[in-house]
Formats: structure tokens, sequence, C-alpha cells
């Protein structure tokens, strides 16, 4: 039988409407699960007992009085460490914020409240979410729950080990190249990136702007699809975010069952493949799809090969920008014996204390992009660049429903392999970068292991047709059984 | 060797709107520091800015009304910089797609005396743009102190070509905005509040020669005498160091409106690297010509247009209109009665200019809580013309009276007993006495001198112990020599 905490969040639901489980014992054991793995995961940065039981008594009283909220009510749900809970900590695993404590709910978060999930802990993270292992946070690393010498990836590295370690059955992770679905493949979960400007990013402490978008994490597909109705749709408060009314996304898959889909495959993500042996089970994954009668088609994505570069261009220049304002004046660490002549005293030194390396290395790159005499060849290219890049799929995108990819070059690699090379630990972002760049949704799942790691396939879609994704994924996910694989913790 | 300046002006002015520039707080003065702030304001993590249409609405009206060209599209970039009052440490503001570009302010110079009206002249705009204000600093001897009640209110920064050449022309520069901006219900522009502030940048050339001279920009320019003054001050000193031979260094300097002087802030410039980069938390703004076309509908008769109009429609000297226009209020409350008696528009003019402003002044009271209006000033100048009171009484008795209590003309002068107590056939006696006493005067004008008229004035006036109305007295000697 399936432990309490390893079953979905579907069927939790299940439960809790049948009146098998109030949110209360969910909630219980939630807390009780992550109390007995922590010391070997650290997926959380803080976790509020108190307050995440009163929540749940407040589902139970509504359940009592049968005005339930939905299918997440009652439901804990992880938060990542860089989304706004009011009166809850909100650190970015970052030492500058690390006795912040949020004024105000996030949009999602409050979306999340109202659908009357239980708001459960705040995730480690890559400080800022600039990472791609979860080992820049200033505060621990988090491990990988299928190799405890692993890192979970990043920067949603906690959202995604809290899933796989049973701490939590949902979790809310944001992704600026890659930072849901990377994880979400290393832990041998389902991550979500939803197409820009479907999620508000009004309380998501930004890191790129123009790429950030807050998705969902979950152990299935479905979980999923419940997750983002949870948390999608316009929010006044953000100019990015998208006019557009949702769709009912478990109802679209429902009617989507079935569907003979026209798939991709860029050829530029299959050359040149290092870890065979991590691409076996993506293989596998694409023959599957063709046995269910899909056509796969090759498709060219021909400015991949400039994806990289031209979103740490970006990416840092408006982190740098993104980042000023945390400058030891207001509400940030400031240097205890701060020797200051002036404010720029107080901004040096606060900074040199309170940011890591990786943040103050993309906020120096970010600076320098952007500076006068160099805009033009940086930044400027880098926009044009990124044009190029949106029209690659929409090229391709006419041809096809999705298309299908690995989600990264390898599987979990060891913990501090690749800290001292940035730029090898930035190439584990190289298929899912993209995504970003050209606003699209992309979605990952567990596809197979290798030497016992998790495999992730990635599914991207067209802009806000997250449940063709969704529906392509669920049809790999039904066939197979990987959401009930668990590490050994 | 003759000098000439060369003098461009940064004029910023706060846009009155309700809530600030990105976010709902609230906008305002005189307020507890930071009590109008949010997490927006506050620059809190995740906090995203959201575009108030009040300000685009109020940077494009105001940008109709100085004649510049509203593009269909323009964007936000962020300017980089640290500064405590900047809680970002980045402006949100216009690089290189301003909402207004080009643009032209009227200017009128003093005339040869105040009775006449000076020369217009038109000073050219580069660019108007929108921004976000910053917070205030406050220095005490140990600490300084940070409030952020304005940061994040609305903001335009108005830039002219280097297009004027003395402190004067600055002056009315300022002044034409400043009216402009009120006129349209833009801003108060009211510089003791930080309303409106000005930069100017001056340098000094010999006459005749092309190229600039070295930049000085002035800072601290914050009242309207204050930017006349300093800038006259700048160019003096300028030109005085030229004279000894001594070349101008590129610096900012501030005006001390308490000494009177200009003062260095800093040589040479930090070289100020802004990274400008588009803001990718704002979508750019499309205009189209029915956006344009409600707010072009919105915006008055501009002062110079309505000062123009009132001088040749009304006849009013120039001295009323410059009483009368500078207040949109004031104004329209003597059109209204003006419109109802065009003829009697000066008679009109004259009694809001010197009596209702003089009263008011003394009432300490706005043209709000006045108690005349329009219709009851006009049945103060009915009864003069009707020769039911003569011009003196009206101003000295019956004005005050209805100013204090809002009674018509004829109720104040029916209750106080004003009305003389002699018909209009005691005044033609009076007339024809006078016409008899006094041959001379009568033979002057039998002979074409219309102003032998005033002699036969006199001694009527007499009479009546002055008493009766001298435009009926005028005109029954008219009738009894006719």
């Amino acid at each position: 039988m399936q432990e309490l905490y390893y079953k979905t969040a579907s069927e939790l639901s299940e439960l809790l409407d049948k009146k098998e489980l109030s949110a209360v014992e969910l909630t219980k054991t939630v807390i009780e699960r992550t109390k007995a793995v922590e010391d070997r995961v650290a997926a959380f940065n803080s976790y509020d007992e108190a307050d995440a039981l009163k929540q749940a008594e407040a589902s139970d009283l509504r359940r009592a009085g049968g005005k339930t909220l939905g299918p997440l009510d009652g439901i804990p749900v992880g938060i990542k460490d860089v989304l706004a809970v009011k009166d809850q900590p909100l650190t970015c695993s970052s030492k500058m914020l690390e006795n912040f404590v949020s004024p105000y709910d996030a949009t999602c978060i409050q979306k999340l409240r109202s659908n009357g999930a239980v708001l459960w802990g705040r995730l480690n993270m890559d400080e800022y979410a600039m990472g791609s292992s979860t080992e820049n946070s200033a505060f621990k690393k988090t491990s990988n729950p299928w190799n405890l010498d692993c890192v979970p990836g990043g920067s949603s590295g906690g959202s995604a080990a809290a899933l796989a370690a049973g701490e939590a059955p949902l979790t809310l992770g944001s992704d600026t190249g890659g930072s849901i679905r990377q994880p979400a493949s290393y832990c041998g979960v389902v991550g979500l990136k939803p197409t820009y400007g479907r999620v508000s990013r009004f309380g998501l402490a930004a890191f790129a702007s123009s790429l950030d978008q807050v998705g969902p994490m979950a152990r299935s597909v479905k979980d999923a699809a419940m997750l983002l109705q949870g948390i999608a749709g316009h929010d006044e408060r953000d100019s990015t975010s998208y006019r557009a009314d949702v769709p009912d996304y478990l109802a679209a898959m429902e009617s989507l069952k079935g569907k003979k889909w026209t798939l991709g495959l860029p050829k530029e993500y299959f050359e040149n493949v290092s870890d065979e042996s991590a691409m076996k089970p993506v293989q596998d994954a694409i023959e599957f799809y063709r046995s269910l009668g899909c056509e796969i088609k090759e498709v060219s994505l021909p400015h991949t090969e400039y994806a990289v570069a031209t979103y740490y261009i970006i990416a840092t220049a408006e982190a740098s920008s993104n980042l000023a304002r945390y400058d030891g004046i207001r509400y940030t660490h400031r240097a205890e014996a701060f020797d200051a002549k002036d404010s720029v005293d107080i901004y040096c030194q606060s900074r040199a204390e309170g940011f890591g390396e990786e943040v103050k290395r993309r906020v120096i790159l970010g600076t320098y992009v952007l500076s006068s005499g160099y805009y033009d060849a940086y930044y400027l290219k880098a926009q044009k660049v990124r044009t190029l890049i949106r029209r690659d799929f929409e090229n391709a995108f006419k041809e096809v429903d999705a298309i299908l990819a690995p989600t990264s070059p390898s599987t979990a690699f060891k913990k501090g392999e690749k800290t001292a090379d940035p730029l090898s630990m930035y190439l584990s972002d190289i298929y899912t970068i993209s995504a970003n760049l050209a606003g699209i949704a992309g979605l990952s799942l567990p596809c197979g292991y290798s030497d016992g790691l998790p495999v992730g396939l990635q599914v991207l879609g067209k802009p806000f047709k997250e449940e063709e994704i969704l529906a392509v994924a669920q049809a790999f996910e039904s066939a197979h059984d990987f959401k009930n694989q668990h590490p050994n913790l | 060797m003759e000098y000439e300046a060369v003098i461009g002006l940064e004029v910023h002015v706060q846009i009155k709107t309700e809530s600030k520039i990105f976010t709902r707080c609230r906008q305002g003065y005189g307020y507890e520091p930071n009590t109008l702030v949010d997490a927006v304001i506050m620059g809190l993590p995740g906090a995203l800015p959201v575009m108030n249409k009040a300000s685009l609405d109020g940077i494009i009206k105001a940008g109709l009304a100085l004649n510049c060209v509203i593009p269909d599209y323009c964007k936000w970039d962020r300017k980089n910089y640290f500064y405590p009052d900047s809680p970002n440490n980045y402006q949100i503001t216009q690089y290189d797609k301003p909402i207004c570009e080009g643009g032209y302010v009227e200017i009128e110079l003093p005339g040869e005396n105040r009775g006449v009206m000076g020369e217009h002249k038109k000073i050219q705009l580069t660019r108007i743009h929108l921004e976000n204000d910053v917070g205030k600093l406050n220095h005490f001897s140990e600490d300084s102190l940070v409030d952020y009640n304005r940061a994040g209110s609305s903001l335009m920064e108005i830039v002219s070509e280097p297009d004027m050449h003395s402190g004067e022309e600055a002056f009315a520069f300022l002044t034409a905005i400043r009216q402009t901006m009120i006129y349209c219900g833009i801003s108060d522009c009211d510089m003791e509040k930080g309303q409106m502030r000005a930069d100017a940048n001056i340098s000094v050339r010999p006459v005749g020669q092309k190229e600039l001279g070295t930049k000085i920009e002035l800072k601290n320019l914050n009242s309207i005498t204050g930017v006349k003054n300093g800038i006259d001050y700048e160019i003096k000193r300028q030109i005085s160091e030229l004279k000894r031979g001594k070349q101008q260094v590129q610096a900012t300097w501030r005006w001390n409106a308490d000494l009177g002087r200009t003062e260095l802030m800093r040589e040479k410039e930090d070289a100020h690297d802004y990274r400008y980069f588009p803001d990718p938390d704002l979508m750019p703004v499309e205009i189209d010509d029915e956006w344009r076309q409600r707010l072009r509908d919105e915006i008055p008769e501009l002062p110079w247009d309505k000062q123009r109009r009132f001088m040749k429609e009304y006849g009013l000297p120039y001295t009323i209109t410059c009483v009368l226009v500078p207040d949109r209020k004031l104004s329209d409350w003597f059109e209204s009665a003006a419109k109802q008696a065009p003829k009697s528009a000066q008679a009109l003019g004259n009694l809001v200019a010197n009596d209702l402003l003089r009263e008011m002044g003394e009432a300490g009271i706005s043209l709000d809580e006045c108690k005349i209006t329009p219709d009851s000033l006009l049945t103060l100048v009915r009864a003069v013309e009707k020769g039911v009171v003569p011009k003196n009484v009206a101003n000295k008795d019956v004005f005050p009276e209805m100013f204090k209590t809002g009674e018509t003309a004829d109720q104040v002068i029916e209750r106080k007993g004003l009305k003389p107590d002699f018909d209009e056939g005691q005044v033609r006696a009076w007339c024809q006495e006078a016409i008899d006493e006094n041959p001379r005067p009568v033979e002057d004008f039998r002979s074409g001198n219309d102003k032998a008229l005033n002699a036969l004035l006199g001694p009527v006036m007499k009479k009546s112990r002055g008493k009766a109305n001298p435009q009926l007295v005028q005109k029954l000697i008219r009738e009894l020599l006719g």
C-alpha cells in the first residue's frame, strides 16, 4: 500500500472528499514525514507547523459545512522561498533576506488561499533562483532523495526534492531558464513552466523579469494541471500578465485523450549527446508515442546554439537591475561593522556580505553587458537573437503540435561536481533555456532511470496551450508507473 | 567683448493624480513620513509596477497643450543608479521613446511699461517624458533619514532646447508652463510642495560665436523668482570669469537663495553610466487618435488665447486681462457675467480686478466661498448704467454690502436708501441751470469741442451734492444742447 505521504494530490483530494481523511490528518502526516527526512534531504528553509495546521483546520471546517473550495482544499502546497507569503519569511535563500518577513501575499499565493490549499513551508533554492543545483543557497544544500550525494537540480531544487521525499504533495517553483523542469527531471517528478504571462509574477522576487514564470511541481501530470488551475489567470497587478480566460485544464485534458499528436524532435537537441545512457529513456518515450500512432517529425530550431549565450546576457542584465534594491538601506542585510563614509560604503559592504558568489558573478556580468559602449554589442544583439529563437518555435509549431526533447543533458550530478566551473553548470539548462527566451510552455515528466537516477522527458508546447502538453504528457504517464516510484529514504 | 548667455531648462512637474504612477498607493503632500507607501513604493521583493492611466492622460494632455507630437508608441526604460531616496535603485523613465516629442512654449517678455503687452516668443521643446519621482532625504547631525512619501509620484520632465538667453526668459518660460498646467488641471505646480522644480543648463559665449560655451548645470531652483535670480547671477558670474580670462569648467552649481548666490556643488560630473534598458515589467504604451482626441477635447482655452480674446472681444485693457487671465476660475467667473452684457464688460472687468479681489483679500476667502455671483455683479453695473446710483457710490457703498450679504445691487440700494431722492426731471432742471449759467463752454461745445461738456458736468454734480449719475447728466446735457 502506498504511504499516505506519497499519494498524489488528486488521490488525497478524493480521500478528503470522501471524508476518509481530514486536512489536519494529512497535514500532520506531511509534517511528520518532513521531520523524519529533513535531516537527510534539507528541502526546507523554514516551515510553520502551527500555521499549516490552522489552515488545515479551517479547511476541515469548510468541508464539514459542505463548502469546500475545490480540489486543492486541504492539500498542503510547499512554496519555493522566492514567493511572498504574508507574515512568513521570504529569503530567496540569500543572506540578504535572511530576516525578511513578507508583509503581503504573492498573487499566486492569494489564489491558493482562495482555493483552500494549505500553504506549507518555504523551500530551499539557489540564491535568488540563480543556479542549477541548489548549491548556491546561503543556508543549506538540499540533497537529491534518489541519491543523497547528488544535487536535486535547481534553482527549484527544494521544491523538487520535497515532492520526491514525500514532504509535500504539491509544490510551487519558478523557472527562469529551466529552474522548474531541470530539478523535476533530476528528482523524478512533474514540473511545468507555464507560458510567460499565464501565472502572475506579482509577489515573485524577480530574477529576470522577462523570463521568470511561476509554475506547479507535482507527482503526476494531473496534479500539475490541478495546481496550475489554482494559480493561473490574469492579474491586474502584473502588467505582463496575459488577459484571457483560463481553460478548465482537467476537462481539456480529458477531451484530448487519445489524440494522435504530431510531435517534433528538434534535431539540434539530439546532436552531440554526451550522456547516451541518460538519453535512452527519452528515446524509449519517443518510441512509445510512435506506438500510440503519433506522428514523429524532425524539426529544426536553428538558433539553439545561441540560446545559452543569449540567456546569460538578458537574464544577468535584468538581474543586475532587479537586485539593485537589495542595498542595505531599508529591509535587507546591512553590514554590521560597516565603515561608512557615505551611502556607497553601505551598499558595497552590505552587498559584499549579503550576496553569494553566483549572484555577484551575474550582477557584475549584467552590469557589464548594459554599460554604455557594450549595450549594442551584447544586450541589443541578444534581444535580436531572442526574437530569432522565438521565431524558430513559431515555425516549428506550424508543423507540429508539441516538441519532445530531453529535459537536461544528464541526470542529477554529484554535489560539488560543477561548482568550480560555472559554465558547465550553465550548460545543464541547455535544453530548457530556449523555452524561457521564447516565452512558451514546457513540462518535464519522469520517463525512466539511468544508474538509478530519474530521467526527464521535456514536452514543449504552443503559447497558452498548457492543456495540450499536459495531455501529451498524460498519454505517456498513464501507460507507465513512474509516478508511483519513490526513492528509498 | 560682448557676451551672451544660452540657457536650456529641465522642468519637472508632478502630475496631479489620486494614486502614484505605478501603483494604487495614494499620492499626496504633507503626510507623516513614510505613510504613503506600499510594497511597490518600498521596492519589496516581488512587487511589480503597473501603469496608472491617469498619469498618462496628464502628460499627453500637457504635451498637446504645449504643441508636442504624441507618437503612436512609447516605452519604459530603467535608469540604474544607487541612491537612498530611490527604493529600487533604478528609476522608471523614458529613454529613446518619450511620450511627447518637440513642441514649444509661448512666452511673453515684459513690455515697454506695465500697460502694454510685451513681445511674444516661442521657446522650443526637445521632449517631455514621464518618470517616477524619488523620495526625500532629510539630513540630521548624526543620521540621514529617508521619507518615501514622494517616491513613485508621477513626474513629467519638460526639456527645452537651449533657446533662452536671460533669467527673464526663463522666468517667463516657467510662468507660461505653470499657467498652462494649472489651466489644464494637470498640476498645481506649487513649487513649495515640490510639484514643480527646475534645473538650468547655462553657458556663455561671445556674441557672434556659433558654438556653445562650457555648460554649467544649475540646480536647486525651487521658486520661480529663484530661477530668474539664480540664472542672472550665474550669467554675470560666468561673464566676469571669462572677462578675467578664466575658462569655465563643466560643473554642477547650486543656487543658494538665502545668500543670493550660486555655489559649486561638484566640479566634474561623476562619470555616470545609467545603464538604460527597456523595463521588462512594463508593456510599451500604444496611443491612438481616439485617445489623443479625447484629451485634446479636455484642453480648455489656453491663457494666451484667452487674453487676446478678452482684449479683442470685450475691449479689456491689457492690465485688466493680466489680472483676470492667469486665474482660470476668476476669468471664467468674469466671463459668465461679461457674456450677458458684452458692452459692460469693461466695467465688470474693473469691478472684478479691483473691487472683488480687494474684498476677497481682506476677507481672506477664495472665489468659491464668495457670496457675490456673476449675476448679482451684473445688477450693480446695470444700476450704474441706468443712473440709479453713481459709480463712486456703487463702488464704495453698494459693492462691499453685496460682497458681505450676497444681496443684489437693487436690494442694497433699496435697503440703504442710496437711491437719490430726486427724479430725472430735477436733474434735467439742474442741467438747464448750468447751461444758462455757463455760456462759454456751451458755445465751445456747439462749435464742436466735445470736451467742453465736462465744464458743465461739474456744476450739475455740485447742485446734486454729488448724487446725480454723471452718465445721466451727460446724456441730458447733450439732449438739451442738441
